[in-house]
C-alpha cells in the first residue's frame, strides 16, 4: 500500500465486505431454518464462496484502484447477496431442475471476473473515449441482436433476449454499458456547440433545430426498442438517461423540457397505437377488477407488500412464489413480504448510497469525459432501481427489467459489475488527481494557473 | 458540469425516496387492507400451515380443533360436534375464508395476538406453541336441548345471560356440517359449498341472527314499555273491549286472535296478548315509538363477535307517523311490512327487560386461553343499550309473569315447577296463504332473572295452521330455560 489513505479505505471496504458476508450467510441460515431444523449443510461452501469472491473484487481493487471509495463494492455486495438468498429460497417453489440459485452464484462469480478484468485492462478511463464510435456500434448491435431471426428469443411477449449457443442472455444489458460510454465521450466533444447553438424565445433558450438531432437519434432508438421489442423499461430508461447527461453536460434546461415534451409525445403515440401499452397503463390505474386476469402480477405483489407490513413475515415464511417472475422483475416484491418494510428500506437506501457515491466521484473528477461516464452511470443504476421498484410498487406503470444486482439474471450482472468497476477506476483516478490538491493545502504554494 | 450534476443527483435520489413513501404506504397504511383481501390468501396459507388453538365450550366440550393433514396445508380443522355449532363456530375454509368465531377471533387462535405473545416471550424462545384456546360463552348442554327442543323444525333458539348479555345457546335449524368446508379437496369444497347454497331450505344462512322475521305479539313487551315509559298508559289503564279495530288511513281493521272480544285494563290485555289494545297503543304512541323502540335495538345491528355478523332488526321511518297511521297500529302488535326483527333481536328484547332495562352487549367468546389454560383476556361485561328504566322494566315484567302464570295467560305451557317464568307468545302472520311463525321471548327466574330466551319456529313447524306461540314455541323455551338454570351460579 503506498499511502495512507488507500490504506485507510481498502480497510473500511475489507470491515463493510465482512459485515455483509455475515448479514448474507445469516440470512442464507434463516432461510434454510424456516424448513429444516438444523443448519444447512452447504453453508461453510458458500461463506467460503462469499469470501473468496470478496476477496478477489477486494484485492484487484486494492491492486489497481486502491484510492477508490471503499463504500461501492460493500453495498453491490449487500444487494448482490440479498438478491441470491432471495433467488435460492424463491428456487424451493420450483422443480429442482429449474433452480436458479446455482445459475446466480456462477454468474455472480463472472460478474466479479469482469469487474476484475475491466480493472485490469481500462488503467485510464480516458482511453475509453477513443472507442466511443465503436461502443456505439457494438450498443447498437447488442440492442438489434434480439431481432434477429434465430438469434432473437420471445419472452412473456418482449423480445430481449439472444441466444448464442447454449447461452441465453438479453443483450440490452451490456448496451446500457456501452451507449452511457459512447453519451458520455460523445456529449464531452459536442458539449460548447450543443451549449451555445440556441435561440432565445422569451426567457427560454431554445436549442437550434440542427443540434436535435443528438437528442432525436436516440428518441427514434429507443421508440424502436419499444416497438420492436416491447421493452417498455428498457426505452424508459435509455432515453431518460440520456437526456440527464445531456442535461448534466450543457446545462441548457431547454434540453430538459424538450425530451420531457419528446417523451410524452412518444409516450401518448405508444399508448395509441400499442395495445399492450394501454393495458400496462389501465392495470396501472386499476388494478383491482383484473385482479385475476391481467393485473394478476401486479396485485400479487401488492399483497405480498401488504402482508410483509413493516417487520415482513421472516425469509422463508411467505408465500412471495406467488407471483408470477418474482426471481427476476418482482424479487423486490418478495423482499417485502419476507423482510417488510424494514427489508425494502434497506434495499433503497443501499441504492440511493449506491447513487450517492457515484455522483460523488463524479464531482471529485475533475476531467469531463470521466465525470460525465461516472455520472452516467450512477444515473443509469439508480434511475433503473427506479423504474422497477416504482413498477412492482404501483407508483409508475409497470416495465419489466431488472432491479440491478439484486434480480436473477447473468447479463444484468455482469453488466452491472463493469459498470462499478468503470466507477471505482474514475474514482481511484480523481483521487489520485486531489492529492497534489492535500499537500497544496498543508504547505502553501504558487499555483498554477487551472486551464478550464 | 458539477451544478448540474448535483441536480441531476438529487432528482435521482428523490425519485428513489418516493420509493420508500410508496412503500411506507403500502407497507404500513394500507398493509392490513391489503393483508386481510380476500383474493390474498398469503395469511391465510399461513395460518394453515400451523397449529391453531381449539374452540370450547363453557362445559369444556371442543367444538373445533386442528389435526395434522400430511399434506401442503399442514392441518386441517375438525369439528367434532359438526352442525351443532356451525353457526357459531363458523368454519375455517382455504376456498371461501373463515366465518363464524373462526373469523373474528382468528388472531388469537393462531398466536398472532400480543397479550398471548408478551405472555409467552420466553415460550417464543423455546418454540411452544402460541396458540391460543378460544373459550365460548355456550354451553354444550343448554345447546343440545335447544337442538333436541327444536326437534327438526325449522327455526332458531337464543339464550342470554342476561347480566353478562353472554350467550347460552344459538341454534338455528336447518344447519350443515362445518367439517366440509375444511376439506383440502378444494374441488370438494366448492361442491359443497354449491350444494349448501343450492338448497332451498337455505342451512348456510344463520336465522338465528342473519334472518329477520316480523316479531307478532312478542313485540308487545316493547309495545308496553315503551307506553309506560312515556307515560302514555299504566297497567290499570283501561282499554275497550273490542273483537276488531279500523284502521286509520284505510279501509281495514285490526281483530283480535280467534276473532274474540278482548280488552280491559292493559295488564289484561297483555296477559289474553289482545290486538286491538295494542294496536290502538301504537296509534296513540304515534311518532314516540319508533324512538322507544329503536332504544331496544329496533333500526340496530347488535355487536355479535361472528363473522358474518348480526343483521339489522328494522322498524317504521322515524317521523313517518302522519303519513302511516297503519303501520304504527301494526307495529304496536309486532306486524305491519315495516317491523323485522331477529331471534337474537327478541332475545335481547327479553334480556333487557330481565336487566332493569339495561341491554347487555351480546358475546359468544367468554375468554381466551393460552395453552397451558390460563387465562388471557376475559370479555368484560358491558351495556349495549338502555332500553327502559328499571320501574318499567318491573312492570313489564310482572305483565310477562302473568302471561305464563294466569291460566287465561296464552303462555301456560313454560311453567317450570318452582321456578317464576316470565314470557311472552307470540304467532305472526306471514301472508293470506302461510302459516304463521310461532314466537316465544321469555326469561327466568323472574324475581332474579338469569336468563332469557327467544324461540321461534318458522311457519308454525310441525302444528302448520294449528300452531300459536304457546302451544309450539313456549315448550321450547321452557326446556331450554330448565337447561340453563341448570348451570351452576357464576359460571
Amino acid at each position: 500500500m503506498r499511502d495512507a489513505l488507500a490504506a485507510r479505505r481498502r480497510g473500511t471496504e475489507v470491515a463493510l465486505g465482512a459485515l455483509v458476508v455475515i448479514v448474507i450467510v445469516g440470512a442464507y441460515v434463516l432461510v434454510y431454518l424456516a424448513e429444516n431444523p438444523a443448519l444447512p449443510r452447504d453453508l461453510g461452501g458458500l461463506a467460503a464462496a462469499m469470501l473468496g469472491l470478496f476477496a478477489a473484487a477486494h484485492l484487484a481493487v486494492r491492486r489497481f484502484a486502491p484510492r477508490a471509495d471503499p463504500t461501492l463494492l460493500p453495498l453491490a455486495a449487500l444487494l448482490n447477496g440479498i438478491g441470491f438468498v432471495m433467488i435460492t429460497r424463491l428456487d424451493r417453489d420450483r422443480a429442482a431442475a429449474d433452480a436458479l440459485g446455482p445459475a446466480q452464484a456462477v454468474w455472480t462469480a463472472v460478474g466479479i471476473a469482469a469487474f476484475v478484468v475491466v480493472l485490469v485492462v481500462v488503467r485510464d478511463s480516458r482511453g475509453l473515449a477513443r472507442y466511443r464510435y465503436t461502443f456505439l456500434l457494438l450498443g447498437l448491435a447488442a440492442l438489434m441482436l434480439p431481432l434477429v431471426p434465430g438469434v432473437g428469443q420471445e419472452v412473456y411477449g418482449a423480445r430481449l433476449w439472444a441466444k448464442v449457443g447454449p447461452v441465453t442472455f438479453q443483450p440490452g444489458e451490456a448496451a446500457k454499458v456501452l451507449l452511457v460510454v459512447f453519451f458520455a465521450a460523445y456529449l464531452v466533444e459536442k458539449r460548447e456547440l450543443l451549449a451555445s447553438g440556441t435561440r432565445r424565445l422569451g426567457r427560454l433558450h431554445l436549442p437550434d433545430p440542427k443540434h436535435l438531432g443528438p437528442l432525436l437519434v436516440p428518441w427514434l432508438a429507443s421508440i424502436l426498442i419499444m416497438v420492436q421489442e416491447k421493452d417498455l423499461g428498457s426505452s424508459l430508461m435509455f432515453f431518460a438517461v440520456f437526456v440527464a447527461m445531456l442535461y448534466i453536460a450543457t446545462a441548457r434546461s431547454a434540453y430538459l423540457l424538450a425530451g420531457l415534451l419528446l417523451f410524452l409525445g412518444g409516450a401518448v403515440t405508444a399508448y395509441q397505437l400499442f395495445g399492450h401499452v394501454q393495458v400496462r397503463v389501465s392495470t396501472w390505474l386499476d388494478p383491482w377488477p383484473v385482479a385475476q386476469g391481467k393485473g394478476y402480477q401486479l396485485v400479487q405483489s401488492l399483497f405480498a407488500f401488504g402482508t410483509g407490513g413493516v417487520a415482513g413475515t421472516g425469509l422463508g415464511l411467505g408465500s412471495p412464489g406467488k407471483i408470477p417472475q418474482v426471481s427476476t422483475d418482482f424479487i423486490f416484491s418478495a423482499i417485502g413480504e419476507e423482510l417488510g418494510l424494514v427489508g425494502t428500506v434497506a434495499v433503497v437506501t443501499a441504492f440511493i448510497l449506491l447513487v450517492g457515491s457515484g455522483i460523488r466521484i463524479a464531482v471529485r473528477s475533475e476531467r469531463d469525459f470521466p465525470k460525465l461516464l461516472a455520472a452516467g452511470l450512477a444515473i443509469t443504476i439508480g434511475l433503473q432501481a427506479f423504474v422497477i421498484m416504482g413498477g412492482v410498487t404501483r407508483m409508475i406503470p409497470l416495465t419489466g427489467i431488472t432491479l440491478p444486482f439484486v434480480s436473477y439474471g447473468g447479463s444484468s450482472l455482469v453488466a452491472n459489475y463493469v459498470a462499478l468497476a468503470l466507477l471505482l477506476r474514475i474514482a481511484d483516478e480523481s483521487n489520485r488527481h486531489a492529492r497534489p490538491a492535500r499537500g497544496r493545502a498543508r504547505t502553501p504554494a504558487p499555483v498554477p494557473a487551472r486551464s478550464p | 458540469m458539477n451544478r448540474t450534476l448535483r441536480r441531476a443527483g438529487i432528482a435521482v435520489t428523490i425519485l428513489l425516496l418516493a420509493v420508500i413513501g410508496q412503500l411506507t404506504y403500502l407497507q404500513v397504511v394500507a398493509a392490513d387492507r391489503l393483508a386481510d383481501d380476500p383474493r390474498n390468501v398469503r395469511r391465510l396459507t399461513r395460518d394453515f400451515s400451523r397449529p391453531r388453538g381449539d374452540i370450547v365450550t363453557s362445559d369444556g366440550v371442543i367444538v373445533a380443533h386442528s389435526v395434522p393433514s400430511h399434506d401442503e396445508l399442514v392441518y386441517r380443522r375438525v369439528y367434532p360436534e359438526g352442525p351443532l355449532y356451525a353457526q357459531v363456530g363458523g368454519y375455517q375454509s382455504f376456498v371461501f375464508g373463515n366465518t363464524g368465531v373462526e373469523a373474528t377471533y382468528n388472531d388469537p387462535l393462531v398466536g398472532r395476538d400480543a397479550r398471548l405473545q408478551l405472555r409467552n416471550v420466553r415460550d417464543l424462545l423455546t418454540g411452544r406453541p402460541q396458540t391460543g384456546t378460544v373459550v365460548l360463552s355456550l354451553s354444550d348442554q343448554v345447546q343440545r336441548v335447544a337442538r333436541d327442543a327444536l326437534a327438526g323444525q325449522r327455526g332458531s333458539v337464543v339464550a342470554l345471560d342476561v347480566a353478562s348479555g353472554g350467550v347460552v345457546a344459538l341454534y338455528s335449524n336447518p344447519t350443515f356440517d362445518p367439517n366440509v368446508m375444511t376439506s383440502h379437496d378444494f374441488a370438494a369444497v366448492q361442491g359443497a359449498f354449491d350444494l349448501l347454497r343450492a338448497d332451498p331450505a337455505n342451512p348456510a344462512l344463520a336465522r338465528a341472527y342473519r334472518e329477520t322475521y316480523p316479531p307478532g305479539s312478542t313485540f308487545k313487551t316493547v309495545t308496553a314499555s315503551v307506553a309506560l315509559r312515556t307515560g302514555t298508559a299504566t297497567p290499570e289503564t283501561e282499554f275497550p273491549v273490542l273483537t276488531s279495530l279500523p284502521l286509520p288511513q284505510s279501509t281495514t281493521s285490526i281483530s283480535n286472535f280467534g276473532r274474540e272480544a278482548c280488552g280491559g285494563t292493559l295488564f289484561v290485555s297483555f296477559t289474553r296478548s289482545c290486538n286491538t289494545t295494542f294496536a290502538r297503543l301504537g296509534l296513540e304512541l304515534g311518532d314516540r315509538f319508533v324512538p322507544g323502540m329503536s332504544r331496544f335495538g329496533i333500526g340496530l345491528a347488535p355487536p355479535l363477535d361472528v363473522r358474518p355478523g348480526a343483521v339489522e332488526s328494522t322498524g317504521p321511518a322515524p317521523g313517518s307517523f302522519r303519513q302511516n297511521q297503519p303501520a304504527f297500529a301494526m307495529a304496536g302488535i309486532g306486524q305491519g311490512p315495516d317491523l323485522r326483527v331477529t331471534p337474537l333481536e327478541m332475545a335481547l328484547v327479553a334480556a333487557g327487560i330481565a336487566n332493569q332495562g339495561t341491554i347487555m352487549r351480546p358475546h359468544v367468546v367468554a375468554e381466551i386461553r393460552d395453552y397451558q389454560r390460563r387465562v388471557v383476556s376475559r370479555t368484560r361485561p358491558s351495556r349495549w343499550l338502555t332500553a327502559t328504566d328499571p320501574a318499567t322494566a318491573a312492570e313489564v315484567t310482572k305483565m310477562m309473569i302473568s302471561v305464563v302464570s294466569d291460566p287465561r295467560g296464552t303462555g301456560t305451557a313454560a311453567r317450570i315447577p318452582g321456578v317464576s317464568v316470565a314470557g311472552k307468545t307470540g304467532t305472526a302472520e306471514t301472508g293470506p296463504d302461510a302459516n304463521p311463525h310461532a314466537w316465544f321471548i321469555a326469561f327466568a327466574p323472574a324475581e332474579a332473572p338469569r336468563f332469557a330466551v327467544a324461540v321461534l319456529v318458522e311457519h308454525g313447524g310441525n302444528r302448520g295452521s294449528e300452531a300459536t306461540g304457546g302451544r309450539v314455541a313456549a315448550p321450547i323455551a321452557r326446556a331450554v330455560l330448565q337447561a340453563a338454570l341448570a348451570l351452576p351460579a357464576g359460571s
